[in-house]
């Protein structure tokens, strides 16, 4: 994790950026920048039911980069009102997002099913958790989600 | 006030790490799809699984969760107690399955 702009944003009248990388054949280790921005919000005394939309959120599409994608990046900016994550991916891209949107359609493997992925839920998730998602995916060139959340 | 170690001893479980005895349990949910228990489980809960792996330390860590509770006599892999200790995740497993361990959480917490 590192801050990617200049600004200290002590002030807030910008918003604090982050950027992660997602690591595509790292599943040990795949949750780590929500886990990351858990522990952020945290410090900026966000509440804790926002938090945890937040966090589980963008696990959901962490994962997600993983699993179908071959992993990608996060950018998360922390405004004063609101708190917006975009999540990138080079991945295969969704050929009917509208299909992927609902609950139980998964074309996860089994060996990742094994490991309690798979349900169908994440996206439904992403949906629930936030305040307003977009999918912007082309098929054989990636993944584009973004998330807002308002406080 | 049910905490994690009064609901530990209750239930005679096995302790595999509880770096937050005092933690209240509030509720109950129990699921092995990670997906669902992000989505349907509360903080405070106490979540009981089979699965045992290293995301559940993630998932636990997210939702919140007040302990992990393996049911089956499952013990978690090494990855996710490492994961869990790094988290302050209270994990816990005992010999009985899913809906014995659930009727008995319920009882405690007169559900
Ligand atoms: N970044 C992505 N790139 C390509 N396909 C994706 C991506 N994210 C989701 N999908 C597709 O959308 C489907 C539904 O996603 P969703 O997260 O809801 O379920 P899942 O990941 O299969 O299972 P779960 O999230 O419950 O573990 C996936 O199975 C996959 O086909
Ligand atoms: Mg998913």
């Amino acid at each position: 994790m590192r801050p990617a702009s200049e600004s200290d944003g002590a002030l807030m009248s910008e918003p604090l950026h982050f950027h992660f990388d997602v690591n595509g054949d790292d599943f040990t280790s795949a949750g780590e920048a929500s886990v990351q921005v858990k522990k952020l919000l945290r410090q900026l005394d966000v509440a804790p039911e926002l938090i945890r939309r937040i966090s589980i959120a963008m696990y959901e599409g962490e994962i997600n980069m993983v699993i179908h994608a071959h992993g990608g990046d996060a950018d998360v900016f922390i405004a004063e009102d609101e708190v917006t994550i975009r999540l990138r991916d080079d991945g295969p891209g969704i050929p009917d997002v509208e299909k992927a949107m609902s609950e139980g359609y998964s074309t996860a493997p089994d060996n990742i099913r094994a490991l309690g992925f798979g349900a169908g839920m994440g996206l439904p998730n992403m949906k629930r958790y936030s305040d307003s998602l977009t999918i912007d995916s082309l098929v054989g060139k990636g993944t584009t989600i973004t998330m807002v959340f308002r406080f | 006030m049910l905490t994690v170690k009064r609901l530990a001893e209750a239930l005679n479980a096995n302790r595999i790490l509880m770096p937050e005895p005092n933690r209240e349990v509030t509720g109950g949910y129990t699921g092995d799809l990670l997906s669902w228990v992000m989505g349907r489980a509360q903080s405070g809960d106490a979540w009981v699984t089979i699965m045992s792996n290293v995301n559940v330390a993630a998932v636990a860590q997210l939702s919140d969760t007040a302990v992990v509770v393996f049911a089956e006599g499952v013990v978690p892999d090494e990855a996710a107690v490492r994961a869990a200790s790094l988290h302050d995740i209270n994990l816990i497993s005992v010999p009985e399955g899913a809906f014995a361990v659930c009727a008995a959480i319920a009882r405690m917490l007169e559900v």
